[in-house]
């Protein structure tokens, strides 16, 4: 395999191999007849992702020598970033780069030619290894955003870097809206059946709303949200109980989102569109870009909320309810944060513990399938006997937030009922602890 | 004791007096030696050198001539002592250190430095003084050591290339630190000069051409293939950020000299220079 990047194309590969090393530890590059792929998968193997540079991207691009077998390797993700470390240097000084995989010196050879005549060599080690594809399709996904990176970068900017969560959803008028997301919120917002593990209360809420207009696609029911965290880089997909109409009908799906940031950031450097495929919970979301000269897709497991455990089952019913009014459901409300904290770090444990045994060896080929199984784990129920002697917790809550359940379980439950507004203090409180 | 000493001493007393308007322009210099908590001073009438050791295998000099000094007077034909190298660069920029925005920039806003040295024994006194402010610092003096003679003589010299820093900065930046040793090839044929790393995830070499712009000399006799312990380089990366251009000599014995030349803020010259052992025999390929 031999090719040739010259120009700007050079940076171009490197803001690829950057917003790549966001994910994986270890890079996949494959020649194939239809351009160079370069493919990544993270240590948790919930999110994948891959980028495929036509033939054309390349001054010169020979797949295979003649009369060899077409091969592919594995590297780590760390030498091959060494290589393209400073963009600003690429930008500056670097010519042409030219990237070939030998057998012989079983050695990925990339050169990089710069100002002055320098030329660096790097020649790294790497590994055979079998093809790594993540099974997933887009035209299969129900609903789609599209819009160029640009708008979505725009979007995000304002919110500050420390947030952990970004709420993006299809309000009234099919308004794309993000906001900050607070898990105590005096209205019903988007988010009344999700809350971000760390739900320290913001003074502020930065709210972005961006008209239909703004988009190429919009292919969504309105109603549908998704929550960004942006700090974790996590994106959730869930129903919004403002259209109680829709709630039942609607897809409502936990995604972790965990390159959002690496791809948003090439797209719009690349000047992108960036299109957001989504489908029903357990899914995998797929966020991709397309241009003549390559494409890149990200794909990332989405948790099932509907397969998690009865507790659950249960909340979503009660909420699933025609409410009267927000005062209404705020313990319950608080109840199913807690679930739906627990199943993502349960999420998280699972995806490791599963694919533990694989280790780090590649695998012919890996799935991205739905429906994840939330796992039977024994301590929650140790935790929900300790709550049980606690009369204002429910049963299932699980360690960190119990904390805040029993210490105001102790202080308000001889003169408040819960279901008034302590859930607000409760949230407080925390958000200081 | 020297310290309980309460006669003022006269100014005949010294046997090391200078001056110096601008302190920067001595801290600067010092900065890119300092790899190594102690410093040894050698004072001439031709003006100071200041040396540090790591290893036996390495050895940093920076020369601040007598010229760059607004008053410098020796008494004796030599004058050493040692002494605390992050002492004396804390002391120098008691003031800050940060380069004075144009717009203040007026007279007297740079820190001006009086140094003084009675002699063996006796502490080194640094008057310090910015904007009437004056600070007085006495930082103690060490027994000086005997420092190493790499015995680097020109006449020995096998290939020496200058190079304009420029090109070499981003490539000590670069290096890869899993690498135990950087490999220097000297060459009057190809690959002419070449750096090269040994690391974990493969090796990788840089390529200078001899007609690059970057050369401003090449003068190569015989092919070199020389190794240097990577962690007693990296330190000179301090002294090559600072210089416009390096000269890389390699002697006889595969003796490395980097010569850097640094343009202080007043446009004059000073340099500063490291000297470093071959790591090991490279058998010729």
């Amino acid at each position: 395999m031999k090719c040739l990047v010259t120009g700007s194309n050079v940076k171009v590969l490197g803001k690829a191999v950057h917003s790549l090393s966001r994910i994986g530890d270890e890079l996949y590059l494959e020649p194939l007849e239809d351009g160079l792929s370069l493919r990544t998968v993270n240590s948790s193997r919930s999110a994948y992702a891959c980028f495929l540079f036509a033939p054309l991207f390349f001054q010169q691009y020979q797949a295979a020598t003649p009369g060899q077998d077409q091969l592919r390797c594995k590297i780590l993700m760390k030498s091959f970033l060494s290589v393209f470390r400073s963009l600003a240097m690429l930008e500056k000084t670097v010519e042409k780069c030219c990237i070939s995989l030998n057998d012989r010196s079983s050695r990925l050879v990339v050169q990089l030619h710069c100002k002055y005549g320098v030329r660096k060599t790097h020649n790294l080690s790497f590994q055979d290894c079998e093809s790594l594809q993540a099974v997933f399709d887009p035209a299969l996904c129900p609903h789609v955003l599209r819009a160029p990176a640009r708008v979505l970068v725009e979007a995000v900017l304002p919110f500050p870097p420390a947030l952990a969560e970004v709420t993006l959803g299809i309000g009234h008028g099919r308004r794309v809206i993000l906001r900050s997301y607070q898990e105590e919120e005096a209205e019903p917002g988007f988010l009344l059946l999700l809350s971000p593990p760390d739900s320290a209360i913001k003074a502020m809420v930065t709210e972005m709303s961006i008209g239909e207009e703004d988009f190429q696609q919009l292919q969504a029911q309105e109603g549908v949200a998704i929550t960004f965290c942006l700090k974790e880089f996590r994106v959730r997909f869930l129903p919004c109980t403002h259209c109680p109409v829709h709630l039942s009908s609607l897809p409502s799906l936990h995604a972790l989102l965990l390159p959002c940031q690496g791809l948003l950031s090439f797209a719009e450097s690349a000047n992108l569109s960036l299109s957001i495929h989504f489908d029903a919970p357990g899914r995998p979301a797929i966020f991709a870009i397309e241009d003549s000269l390559l494409d890149g897709h990200f794909v990332l497991a989405t948790l099932s909320e509907s397969d998690s455990h009865p507790q659950t089952l249960h909340a979503q019913e009660e909420l699933q309810r025609p409410e009267p009014g927000p005062q209404a459901h705020s313990t319950p409300h608080l109840d199913l944060d807690d679930f739906a904290v627990d199943d993502m770090d349960s999420y998280m444990i699972a995806m490791e513990t599963t694919t533990g045994s694989e280790g780090s060896r590649a695998l012919p080929s890996i799935s991205l399938s739905p429906g994840l199984q939330r796992p039977c784990s024994s301590s929650p129920h140790s935790e929900e006997e300790d709550d049980d002697m606690e009369p204002s917790t429910v049963p299932g809550t699980p360690p960190p937030k119990k904390f805040r359940s029993l210490f105001f379980g102790s202080i308000l439950a001889p003169a408040h009922s819960p279901q008034g507004p302590s859930p607000v203090l409760a949230e407080d409180s925390e958000g200081e602890g | 004791m020297p310290l309980l000493t309460q006669r003022i001493p006269d100014e005949n007393d010294y046997c090391l007096v200078a001056s110096l308007d601008n302190v920067r322009n001595l801290s600067t210099i010092l900065k890119a030696i300092h790899f190594r908590e102690h410093a040894t001073c050698f004072a001439t009438k031709n003006g100071i050198k200041v040396t540090v050791e790591n290893a036996k295998c390495v050895q940093a000099n920076a020369f601040i001539q007598a010229g760059i000094f607004q008053e410098f007077r020796v008494q004796e034909e030599s004058v050493t002592f040692r002494i605390n190298l992050t002492v004396l660069l804390d002391c120098l920029s008691i003031f800050g250190s940060s380069p004075v925005p144009v717009f203040v920039s007026i007279a007297g806003t740079f820190t001006a430095l009086r140094m003084c040295y009675q002699g063996y024994g006796y502490p080194l006194m640094l008057f310090l003084e910015e904007g009437g402010v004056v600070t007085v610092c006495k930082i103690n003096t060490q027994e000086p050591e005997e420092t190493l003679d790499f015995d680097f003589c020109s006449t020995n010299v096998i290939n020496k290339i200058i190079l304009q820093s420029e090109g070499l900065r981003e490539a000590f930046s670069e290096l890869d630190m899993t690498s135990e040793v950087l490999q220097i090839t000297m060459s009057p044929d190809k690959p002419y000069f070449r750096l090269s790393t040994f690391g974990n995830a493969g090796s990788s070499h840089l390529d200078y051409p001899k007609d690059s712009d970057l050369m401003e000399l090449f003068h190569c006799n015989e092919t070199q293939v020389n190794r240097y312990k990577i962690s007693l380089l990296k330190p000179s990366t301090k002294a090559l950020v600072l210089s416009c251009k390096v000269s890389i000599r390699t002697d006889n014995r595969g003796f490395l000299s980097l010569q850097y030349m640094i343009r202080n803020e007043d446009g004059q010259i000073c340099f500063v220079e490291y000297y470093c052992c071959p790591d090991e025999e490279v058998p010729d390929s």
